[in-house]
């Protein structure tokens, strides 16, 4: 029986299948939904790490302790876990370990377009790349084998365009493996697990013998292929990029890849000496190219196709076509009118939810004109107009460091660093105690509304439940702020703005190191709505104040503003703003 | 098998990626290969969203190509007004009578374009625009949230062949609670094309 799977759904239930009994990630879009769905398979244990080393990590202790393990993280959170990948290819493992990371070509919600696959080649390690969710499914069972075979992690990755597509996945009759019945011993082994200089140089030599001995394997493996067809032109591809292919060159010989690193060379001179010209159709970075330019083969790959962003059928069609390899099939100036009018449509750019209380907080700062040094997450948007409240935003954790550094450098203006709770959970709590322990009056604003709203509302160590449901110990941000040695701070609700304004000031000039903490939950979680308040047409002056929360309900009509209560979530804080008090909210 | 190709167009919020779900089961339940893209994430967050849905003999990529769309399904105005570029000459497309205003134009930086500029711009490239006050529809079974199986009814018309494909597919897909209203919400729909 087929049914339709994400990619990550696939990829889930590709671990389940091949007995993998221990996950742990840090969410991170399009890779969130693996873990989330490996979760709920049953006999396994899943959870949402601090962070994606701290995840690495706990992957790699399960699969020294010979038990089969997953960790999932979006492409940049390698950057985050690269030190514990560096050093597991080194130890290897006992039980097969898979990274499934996943890149984000045309940043859909990403803040860069690295090409992760440069991680194989500079970490030494195996990557795999599935083209289609079934593909998905089974590259985690092979990589696992690999994994086992070679004595090393296997990366997977994956694109955006396959972890959020659903295509047909042929489900198992059987279930997973049975896992053991006894717990086994813990094998010691210092000379291969304690990484010491002395250790580690003999670790050396092996990883690269493991390497030509991979890149044998490549050219073994079915999953790298030569689908004959029309020889004229051979196409190398693999993972998503190898769909758009085939879609524009149904015919066409194809090296399929599977495989991505180590390359398969022999597959590879074999398929350059049958086909006329060989072309490499590869998103973002030249990773095929430089290699097969360096074995001396002729190849047409990024004078063709662009450096940069996502590829789609569409555009390597257009590509193609200025290439002189296909033709024309849409009239080009009929496609190019349409586009052009559409373009000149007014542009939609995500923005906070009506009620989310970060809107509350980044009016005050706007209003307050002080320099924010920001973070990622849902609050980054109150870096865009009509709030225009935060001036730098880097990659997780970067905030406080970046403020702190600004002061140290000496600006004229009043600073403070905004970071979410998951955020701070993340990376934000040792930049916080170096503020202290390097002596600068930072105010730090953590916005707490309880979740990791961003990427999808997942627990993380604030909100007192696993991912797998169960209540746990919860860290209260307060408490451990305070025992770090902040003693300024405060906690407030930025839905009253009056009150977040004073302590503002007050934290401003005290001329101290302090936190403040914005608690409001996120209500597109809780799901809380109040009764949309109603704008009296009479009484609005058509000022545009409340237009300056950015809040989406809130609709310019000719001579006044209205609210859409379909939209609206009923916080009120138009209420608060609203000079001539023509917006009214039953109590 | 001929190859039909949907896009759903949408404002983040609105609904489209059930819909588009069940538009691929759909496909699944009459035979076809079926593939269906759509991007989560920073989308969510009010902004533009996009599903491809795919049916054919076999299909490979899961997004369609430029002029090749046989049907747009717009949940809100402005959002339909985007793909003319990527429709057929002999398109179909529904669109939901309904206006998400995006924050440049509460800014007064930009204007929202008139229902008569959209239709234009569709009917240049289409075959043919069919307007649904989708919305008030929704409403009227019980909950604005149906928009999406609303559209779906009005394209189960437009497409023909047995609805009771469609509701068997809602009736796995929605959650027992909402069953009725969403079947509620389906004939409303079939009623509008
Ligand atoms: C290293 C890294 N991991 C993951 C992400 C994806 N990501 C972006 S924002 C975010 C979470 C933000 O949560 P929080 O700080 O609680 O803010 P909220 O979205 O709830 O306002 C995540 C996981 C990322 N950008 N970088």
């Amino acid at each position: 029986m087929k049914k339709l799977m994400t990619g990550n759904e696939a990829f889930a239930y590709g671990a389940y299948l091949s007995g993998v009994r221990v996950g742990a990630a840090y969410p991170g879009t399009p890779s969130t939904e693996i873990m989330d769905n490996f979760s709920r398979y049953p006999g396994v244990f899943a959870e949402w790490s601090p962070n994606e080393k701290v995840a690495l990590d706990v992957a790699i202790g399960s699969a020294y302790a010979g038990t089969r393990a997953l960790a999932c993280m979006k492409h940049v959170g390698l950057n985050v876990a690269a030190d514990s990948l560096f050093y597991a290819v080194y130890t290897g493992l006992k039980g097969g370990l898979v990274i499934v990371c996943a890149d984000d070509p045309g940043m859909h919600s990403s803040q860069n377009e690295q090409d992760n696959r440069n991680y194989a080649r500079f970490a030494k390690l195996p990557m795999l790349e599935p083209s289609d969710s079934e593909e998905a499914k089974q590259y985690v069972g092979i990589a696992l084998e690999m994994s086992e075979m070679f004595d090393t992690p296997v990366l997977v990755r994956t694109v955006t365009r396959l972890s959020h597509s659903s295509t047909p996945v042929e489900m198992s009759d059987e279930g997973p493996p049975q896992p053991p019945e006894e717990p086994s011993f813990y094998e010691r082994n210092p000379q291969k697990f304690v990484m010491v200089p002395a250790n580690a140089r003999h670790r050396h030599p092996v990883i690269e013998e493991k390497i030509l001995k991979l890149g044998k394997y490549s050219d073994q493996t079915p999953i790298n292929r030569i689908e004959p067809g029309d020889d004229n032109i051979g196409i190398i591809a693999a993972g998503a990029t190898y769909q758009y292919a085939r879609e524009v060159f149904p015919n066409a010989t194809f090296l399929k890849l599977g495989m991505v690193y180590p390359l398969p060379d022999e597959l590879i001179r074999e398929f350059a000496s049958r086909v006329k010209t060989v072309v490499i159709i590869e998103e973002l970075d030249p990773f095929f190219e430089e290699h097969i330019r360096l074995m001396g083969i002729e190849v047409k790959g990024k004078d063709v196709f662009p450096l940069i962003g996502e590829f789609s059928p569409a555009l390597i069609r257009k590509c193609c076509v200025d290439a002189g390899l296909i033709e024309a099939s849409v009239a080009p100036e009929a496609a190019a009118a349409s586009s052009a009018a559409a373009a000149a449509l007014p542009i939609r750019p995500p923005i906070l939810c009506p009620g989310c209380g970060h809107r509350g907080l980044f009016t005050v700062l706007r209003e307050a004109g002080v320099l924010v040094l920001g973070d990622i997450g849902c609050y980054t948007l109150g870096y865009a107009p009509p709030l225009s409240a935060m001036h730098t935003t880097g990659c997780m954790g970067a905030s406080i460091g970046v403020a702190h550094g600004i002061a140290k450098a000496g600006v004229k203006d009043q600073i403070v660093s905004v970071l979410g709770d998951s955020t701070f959970f993340h990376s934000g709590i040792h930049p916080l105690i170096n503020v202290l322990y390097n002596e600068s009056d930072v105010t730090t604003i953590i916005t707490d509304n309880s979740v990791t709203a961003m990427t999808g509302h997942q627990q993380h160590p604030g909100t007192g439940i696993t991912l797998q449901g169960k209540t746990t110990k919860k860290t209260d941000i307060e408490t451990l702020v305070r025992s770090i040695g902040y003693d300024k701070l405060d906690v407030v609700d930025p839905y009253d703005m009056d009150k977040l304004a004073d302590v503002l000031q007050d934290h401003l000039k005290s001329g101290k190191p302090s936190v403040i903490i914005a608690k409001r939950a996120c209500v597109l979680h809780t799901k809380e709505r109040k009764t949309p308040p109603v704008i009296d047409t009479e009484e609005c002056t058509n000022c545009g104040t409340c237009l300056d929360l950015g809040c989406s309900p809130l609709v310019q009509e000719e001579d006044y503003v209205t609210i859409d209560p379909i939209n609206c979530n009923g916080c009120g804080l138009c209420v608060q703003v609203c000079p001539a008090e023509a917006i009214k909210q039953e109590a | 098998m001929k190859k039909i190709d949907f896009l759903m167009a949408g404002v983040g919020g609105q609904g489209t990626i059930l819909a588009s779900n069940i538009l691929a089961e759909v496909g699944l339940e009459l035979g076809y290969d079926v593939k269906k893209a759509e991007v989560h994430g920073m989308a969510q967050r009010g902004g533009t969203v996009e599903s491809h849905v795919r049916w054919g003999e076999k299909v490979y990529a899961p997004m369609a190509e430029l002029g090749d769309v046989d049907y747009l399904i717009g949940f809100e105005m402005l959002e339909a007004g985007r793909w003319p570029a990527w429709l057929r000459k002999d398109a179909v497309v529904v669109v939901n009578r309904y206006r998400i205003p995006p924050p440049t134009v509460n800014l007064g930086k930009a204007k929202y374009p008139k229902e008569e500029e959209i239709d234009s711009l569709l009917k240049n490239a289409a075959s043919k625009v069919l307007w649904v006050n989708g919305t008030d529809a929704a409403k009227e079974v019980g909950n604005p949230a149906t928009i999406g199986v609303v559209l779906l009814g009005a394209l189960s018309t437009l497409l023909g062949g047995d609805e009771n494909v469609w509701l068997s597919v809602v009736e796995r897909m929605v959650p027992p609670k909402f069953l009725e209203m969403n079947k509620n919400a389906f004939y409303a729909g079939r009623k509008l094309a």
